[in-house]
Parts: structure tokens; sequence; C-alpha cells
């Protein structure tokens, strides 16, 4: 059976990151679990596996042509790699390909009520290896891209960002076949973003898991994400629903070109700056549904969100938050044979047996 | 980089026309050369105010018991006891730590023998303490002031005493400072063994969950059945019976309690029942002082109906317009399980929700202690404990030695005994007592003199900056850590608007502060106001329903205080500092209680 060169979101849980990411495959386990993500569809690995065995590069198809090179050579590198991304950008993808992108995009525009809907255009890695995910550029999110060819266009940028040399070389270094590599590509309705952060289900600073902590700013997460503005900062207690908040001087954001195409970096009003960028309601909403995304995942979560004008919040993509995991494994307390032992080993001070 | 350190205490400088405070306390309370490499801070939590010579006996027989419980009886591994000093009128201390390992294991041995007994036996040694602490109340009431007549009574010769009434006079004193010694002993008896099983309690929940406010731990511990709760309870009560016998209308903010006293009087059969209502809830329970039990001049609401009268119109008010002011235990209890249970559920291992429930346990355990030695030792003894001295002055008065009976808290306790041995002899001889000429110009002198320091701003700390400070007496009692100090050697950086604390109650809220440097003008603080004071007592619980926040200078958050605005929902920035210094009445501030900060905003 092969797999198609686009599956929905509906169509996929969070055991189909080989064919759709890991990105994809959350979005679709996230929808199982009745949690509103904006409506898309995921351009499967299938789809880029099928192109780059189809397009050569001087009468070679692409896995060949870049298996065959020597990491040791940086010119030759630069420019046999430069010569993959064009012909991934310019050249037309397979037939199968483009149309399958091209109907569901036609089936979204018809779904949202707008034929030329602004989608983002995110890479979806099926790799955990996070430094090989930095090298590849698996990173890349194209915001406000509007109409079929716009949409297959940014989908193939995606792509050509595995042949950066970086991450070439990093491959040819490790002897990760070109045969074993796979990539995603998640289009998603755009969210007209009043504003938008992320949030993690358990302190970012301390690990704690008794609290939800939320950045937020004006516009779109791209925002916060590059670090172009310093976000306010809700700490939410899941117990007590206490809250530390932290409203920052907002100066730059996010926001869809004019044009309605793309995105643009600029000033905040100045009357919004100093003003928390989501309502106490939202934060609440927001602090709910981490709550469930970790329930349902059983394990901590890093999430992207947004929230639109109408105050309708959306989960843009969830995963499991892993720079605490590993911390959570150091020595624990444990119980003591009478509870009073407990102040013995704190108040005992040092004692001989402790050398 | 230079080294850094608080001002050394060789270099305070005199306050002009203070000079020879030092006579009003004990030579062995003044700072020595060496105590300038020592790490001294200023109790302002007990202590906020000027001590006059006869209250320093609060702090000489507290350090006396509490050094001799955690040194000399349980045997405490890490610390001895805590030295204090007193300067310009006001007290500095220090905890001693034990730095030898070889002697903290020696003394970790016995630690685990005597502490072990006590917290095997708990409630029933809690029991027995509460049995002894009323004892003590009951011998502290008992105590008489001798009646030095013409001649003594003819029983005294019947009776075959063979001793006469002037003896008494001394005897009696002396007794009340032994009891006032023994009830410190038993206060501090269970006090640190108490605070251990706490700082176990807080040390793993900051481990565990490092976001946690620190009022969490003390929500997760509380208990209901509190007997500092009871007075609030009280007034309600009576704020009721009010109501119910239709004499609302006496009770009007801003009304002085001796006219609401009289109007009631002349109101009849209904007055009369709600009079007899107040003589019945008064004894105990109106042994609160409005401050800590620590000042002579914190007066009790038995003593001065000002704070229960301050709260009762609001209460009236509130129980005319049809609200229940009972306290929700049930649904306080069931909130205090289900925080509980839920950071329980946090944890990750069997392991640690284990040693969760073991370390939660131990604290319900001494909880009942720890909320009610309060009321025991420092409201309802000490109550009486200032009434019977000021009775040994009103003879001292009487006797033409002191003006005024309150004057002999401006003698130190030893010159009492003195003074008073002057008025047996005369008694005796048929003289004179030559006190008058003696005294009188000392105490209007010291009046003076504490008038003077009371205008002096004395340092948080003192002396050299502490390289760790792992105390946990410290900790618990006075909330002070290495950040504390940090914040206090930092002082200066800011503009002054901003004032930082500890987080003692959550919420924010912008009000109309009112700066109250005596806890007596309490009664002065009025619907919605801002209160800001060097330090909050239990005793101020019922003004809390009518005020938008509270802010301390000193103060933990596991104080009786901070539990209360918690149970007000009120937000409360405690362990300030510098709050009553750098706010003034009338500005406008902004109270976060969930960050610990309060910013003047206009």
């Amino acid at each position: 059976m092969t797999t198609p060169s686009v599956l929905h979101f509906r169509d996929v849980g969070i055991g189909d990151v080989p064919t759709v990411g890991g990105k994809g495959a959350s979005l679709g386990e996230l929808l199982r679990a009745g949690i509103r993500v904006p409506p898309g569809f995921a351009v499967t690995t299938a789809a880029f596996r099928q192109t780059v065995e189809h397009l050569t590069v001087h009468g070679e198809p692409i896995p060949v042509r870049v298996a065959a090179l020597d990491p040791t050579d940086a010119d030759g590198l630069a420019a046999a790699t430069a010569e993959v991304r064009a012909v991934l950008e310019s050249a037309p993808p397979p037939e199968e390909v483009a149309r399958a992108v091209t109907a569901a995009y036609a089936e979204l525009c018809e779904e949202c009520g707008d034929p030329t809907l602004p989608v983002a255009v995110r890479s979806s890695a099926t790799s955990e290896d996070s430094a090989e995910a930095s090298f590849a550029g698996l990173q890349d999110t194209y915001l406000w891209v509007r109409g079929a060819e716009s949409v297959l266009e940014h989908v193939r940028r995606c792509w050509a960002s595995l042949y950066s040399v970086e991450s070439v070389t990093y491959r040819l270094r490790r002897g990760v076949p070109e045969t074993d590599l796979g990539m995603a590509v998640v289009v998603q309705r755009m969210v007209d973003a009043r504003s938008s952060g992320v949030m993690f289900t358990r302190s970012p600073l301390s690990g704690d898991k008794s609290v939800v902590a939320i950045d937020a700013s004006w516009g779109l997460g791209s925002a916060v994400v590059s670090g172009d503005v310093t976000p306010d900062s809700f700490v939410v207690s899941k117990v007590t629903g206490e809250m530390k908040r932290t409203v920052a001087a907002k100066t730059r954001w996010h926001r869809p070109d004019p044009s309605g195409y793309g995105v643009v970096e600029t000033d905040v009003p100045a009357e919004l700056q100093d003003q928390p960028s989501i309502s106490d309601d939202e934060i609440a909403e927001l602090v709910a549904t981490a709550r469930r995304v970790e329930a349902h995942y059983r394990c901590p979560q890093d999430i992207e969100w947004a929230v639109d004008d109408a105050g309708e919040v959306f989960l843009l993509q969830s995963r499991p938050e892993t720079v605490w995991a590993d911390k959570d494994r150091a020595a624990k307390a444990a119980p003591a044979a009478r509870p009073f032992d407990h102040v013995f080993n704190l108040l005992g001070g040092k004692r001989p047996s402790e050398g | 980089m230079p080294e850094r350190s608080f001002p050394l205490p060789s270099q305070i400088e005199a306050v002009p026309g203070a000079e020879g405070w030092e006579a009003m306390y004990p030579y062995f309370s003044r700072f020595q050369p060496e105590d300038d490499q020592r790490f001294w801070f200023y109790n302002s939590m007990h202590f906020p105010e000027v001590m006059p010579a006869f209250d320093a006996i609060t702090s000489e027989i507290p350090y006396t018991a509490i050094g001799a419980n955690t040194a000399r009886l349980f045997s405490f591994p890490t610390t001895l006891g805590i030295e204090y000093r007193i300067i310009n009128g006001r007290v500095y201390i220090t905890a001693n730590p034990v730095l030898d390992e070889a002697e903290q294991g020696k003394r970790f041995a016995h630690f685990q023998e005597r502490a072990g007994h006590y917290y095997g036996n708990w409630d029933r040694i809690y029991g027995e303490w509460q049995q002894r602490i009323e004892a003590l109340i009951a011998d502290i009431e008992a105590v008489e002031v001798p009646e030095l007549g013409d001649l003594d009574p003819l029983e005294v010769v019947t009776g075959g005493r063979g001793i006469a009434s002037n003896h008494y006079v001394r005897e009696n004193f002396h007794r009340c400072i032994d009891l006032y010694s023994k009830m410190w002993h038993h206060h501090t008896e269970l006090l640190m063994l108490g605070y251990g099983a706490y700082v176990v309690f807080f040390e793993f929940c900051k481990q565990a969950f490092p976001e946690m406010g620190d009022q969490m731990v003390a929500r997760m511990v509380a208990g209901m059945d509190v007997t500092m709760y009871r007075p609030d309870d009280e007034l309600k009560k009576l704020a009721r019976l009010a109501v119910e016998l239709d004499l609302a209308d006496l009770f009007v903010e801003g009304t002085e309690p001796a006219k609401v006293l009289s109007a009631l009087g002349e109101r009849g059969d209904a007055g009369a029942r709600w009079l007899a209502a107040l003589e019945a809830a008064k004894d105990p329970w109106f042994n609160v002082s409005v401050g800590d039990g620590f000042y002579h001049h914190h007066l009790s609401w038995a003593d001065d109906l000002t704070v229960p009268f301050a709260a009762l119109p609001r209460y009236v008010e509130q129980i005319a317009a049809g609200e229940d002011l009972t306290r929700p235990t049930e649904r306080l209890a069931e909130e205090r399980d289900r925080i509980a249970a839920e950071y329980r559920a946090l944890l990750d291992t069997e392991d640690e929700k284990g040693a969760f429930d073991q370390m939660l346990g131990l604290c319900r355990l001494v909880f009942p202690y720890i909320e009610s030695h309060k009321f025991y030792c420092e409201h309802w003894f000490t109550t009486r404990f200032f009434q019977k001295i000021r009775a040994f002055g009103a003879l001292l008065a009487e006797r033409g030695v002191l003006l005024e009976a309150d004057d002999v808290f401006h003698l130190r306790h030893v010159e009492v005994e003195d003074a008073l041995a002057d008025v047996m002899l005369a008694w005796a001889s048929g003289g004179t007592e030559l006190g008058a000429r003696h005294w009188q110009p000392i105490v209007a002198e010291r009046k003076r003199i504490l008038e003077t320091l009371s205008g002096w701003s004395p340092p948080p700390a003192l002396g050299a900056v502490p390289e760790a400070l792992n105390d946990p007496a410290v900790k618990m009692l006075w909330g002070i850590t290495q950040e504390t100090i940090e914040t206090w050697l930092g002082g200066e950086d800011d503009d002054g608007s901003t004032v930082r604390g500890y987080a003692a109650s959550p919420g924010v809220v912008e009000g109309i502060a009112r700066v109250l440097l005596n806890v007596n003008d309490i009664g002065q603080i009025r619907e919605g106001e801002v209160l800001v004071c060097p330090v909050t007592a239990p005793s101020w619980g019922p003004v809390f329903g009518k005020i938008a926040a509270a802010v301390s200078d000193i103060g933990g958050t596991m104080s009786h205080a901070a539990i209360v605005a918690r149970e007000y929902g009120m937000p409360a920035v405690v362990g300030t500092g510098v709050a009553t210094t750098r706010i003034k009445t009338g500005d406008r501030v902004r109270v976060d209680g969930d960050r610990g900060v309060v910013t003047v905003v206009g």
C-alpha cells in the first residue's frame, strides 16, 4: 500500500510521525483529543521521496547525486547542494504530487470560505535528532501564504532546506543514508492572530510541574519564537489558579503584510505596548487547554498557540517538553522509617557516616 | 571589589539627645567590640518599636528560654541559641551555629533521642503542655499585690503566719517574673520542634515545586479549629446578638467604645443582655494583645476596647444585611485537602508521595501547638503579666515613688525590685520612701530618651555579611534567607518607589496607604485602605475585613497574620524591611501579593 501525497489532520494521529512528521502527527492527535486546531493537511514524506527521486541533477536522481558527494570538499559541496536546491525549488514536482497538494488546498479554501485562503506552511520533521533538525532548517515556517501556486512553492522551499551545506555535510559525516531521508510539510489555515505565543505545562525555568507558564505577545507567534519581543509572562498554578503576572513593554510585532501576502515586523501601537496581550479569560482557557493536552499525552508539553480577533483560542502545535525530562530522573525523596526521621535528616548537620 | 558589609555596630552614631540610653538595659545586652565581626539583624518582627526599660524583659527572658531548649534540652545539632544586643533601644539578634562537625555528630545522637521522644509522643505531650500553661495562667492570675495598711490584718497574727505583708511585695513581684520565665520555657519547649517539621515539609515542597508560593505550604497544613480565631468568632457572635436584640443602630464606625457602652446602658434589658454577653466573651477571649505581647503598651482588647469596637460596626452591618460570617470551616478544610491532594498527584513517584504524606502528616501533628500557643503565651498569659506589673506600679504610685502606675515600665525589672524594697522599708520603719526623688527624674528622662530614639531608623542588619544563612529558626521565624540579605545589601538601587517583600497572600490591589507605627492606632484604619505597619498582629484579624491589603516591615509567610489575610482573600506583602519608612499615609500604593511587591503610584 502506498502512502498518499497528502493526508488531512483529521486522518492522522501520533503514530503517523513517519509519514506526516512530528507537527502533522501532533495536530492530528490534538484534533482527536478534541482540541481546537486550525484545519489543514500534511504533505507526506512519500510526496517528498517521490519528488526527490523524480527530479534529477546532471541526470542523476537527487538522493544518488547527494550520496556521492565528498564531505571534505567544501567548495564542491557548496556548488552541488546549491544545484540540488535550485532544482527542487524551480523544477516542477511530479504531476501527482502537485495535483494532490493543489486539490487539498482548494478543499481547505472551500471549507473555510476563502478562495485564496491564507495558510501557514511549516516543515514537519520525522527525526527526533534536534541537531539534525537545526541543520536541516526543519524549523522552517512560512506564514500568510496564499494561492495554490504559492503553497506549492513554499512546500518545495521547505524540502530544499534539507539540502543546505550544513545539513548534507552532517548526514554524510554521520553516514545517514539519503534513502532514509524524510520530511513532511504541514499546510494550515492561518489564524489571524490578535495575540499568540508559547506555553509549557511545567515551568521552563524551574521544571515545576504544578504550573502552566505562558508567554504571550501581540500579533503572530513568530515574534515570540524569534525573540523579537519580550513577551508578557503568566505563570499559573494548576492547583489554585493563582498567577504570577509580568506584563512587558511589547514594542514589536509580526503582522500579515498589508498586501495580504507574507509577514512584516513593525512597531506595536504605543497604546497597546503596555497592555496585557491576553485577557484573564483567555489565560484561563489556555491553561485548561494545556492541561487537557498534557493529560492526553501523559507528559509535560511545549505548546504554540494563537488567539484570533474573536477571542478564539487555537493550538498550532504541541510536543513533549524535553529539557527537564532528564532532570526528573534525579534522586528523589523517599519515605523514612518514622515521619520525624525527615527532621533528623534535614537538621542533623554533617555526620561521620557521610564522610 | 570592596568587601560587602552592613554598618558595623561600633560605627552606629549616637542619636543626639538620647545619650545615656544604655542605662535602660542590662549590661549583657550591649554590643561589644568583637561583635563587629558577626552578623546581626534587627528583630523588628517581635520588637518593632523602641524598648521601654521594663519591656526589655521580653527579649531577655525569651532568649534565655529558647536557647535553653535548642542548645541544652534538645541538643539541636547545628544551632545553639540566639544572642541579642540592644542599640538605640532596638533589639538585634544572631544565631549561634555549631560549625564543628564532630560536635554536630555528638549533638545529633542526643537530638535523636530527645527530639524523638517528643515527636513520638507529641499528642500526649501537647495535651500535658496545655494543662501546664493553663496552670501557669491560673498562677499569674492569683498573684496578689499586698495591701500595706496601717496595721496588717488581725488574721496575719492569729493565723500564725509570722510574716508581715511587706515581705510579699517583693516575693509576689518576683513570682510574676518567675512565672513569666516559666511561660517562656514552655513556649519554646515545642516551638523549634514544631518549626522543624515545617522546615522539612517546606524544603521538600520548594524542591518539588519551585514555583509554589510560600503560603501554599501553610495552606496545606492549616487546621480549622484554631484558638487564635476564637476572639474574632466571639466578636461576630456579639455582632449577631446586637442585630437580634435590635441594637444595631448603636454600632457606627468611628464611635468611641465608651459612648457605645453608655448608650447600651440606656437600652434597658436588651442593652443589659448584650453587655453581659460582652463580659462573658472577654474572659479569656479578649486577652489578645493588639501587638504580639512584647510591649506593655500594646494593650489587650480587654484593656482597651478600641480594636474590637472598630470591627463591630462592619460585622453588625454585614449580619443585618443577611450575610453569614461564620468561618466556612468545612469548605476551608475541603479546599486544604484538595490542594494537598493535587500537589501530591503531581509528584513523580510513589516514594515521593510516601515522603510527602509523612512530612505533611508531621506538620499537621504539630500544627495545633504552632497556631494555638500564641494565644496562651503571648496573649492570655502576657496580658495578665503586664496587668500584674501595672498593679505593682499602682502600688509604687500610691506610695509616692512613681507619679503614675505605668511609670513602672520605665524601670528595669531589677530596678523595680529596688523601688519595692524602698516601699517595704518605709512601711516597716514608718519613714518615707526615698524613691520619688530618685526614680521620678529617671522616669522622665527615659521617657524623653524613648521619644528621641523612636525617630531613629534602625538598619535591617549590622556587621559582617554571613557566608551562608541556614539556621532553621532564623528562616522559619523571621523569614530571613540569603535573598533577604541580598535585598538589604542592594537596598539603594531603586528610586524608592518600590518595596519588596514576601508574597504572603495573593492578589493585586490599589489603595490609599495608612501607615500605623503605633499598633494602638489600629482603630483608625478605614474601609478600603491599605494597612502599612511594622508587623501585623494576629489580633488585627477583625479589621482585615475592611482593609484592601496589608503590608508589613517584617514577618514570614507562615505567620498567623498571613494565614488570616489569605482567609480574608486580601493581598498581603510581609517582610519588606522598609515599608513604613518608604510609604507615607495618603500615598496611593499598588500591592502585588502574587509577587511580593509594593509600588507607590502617586
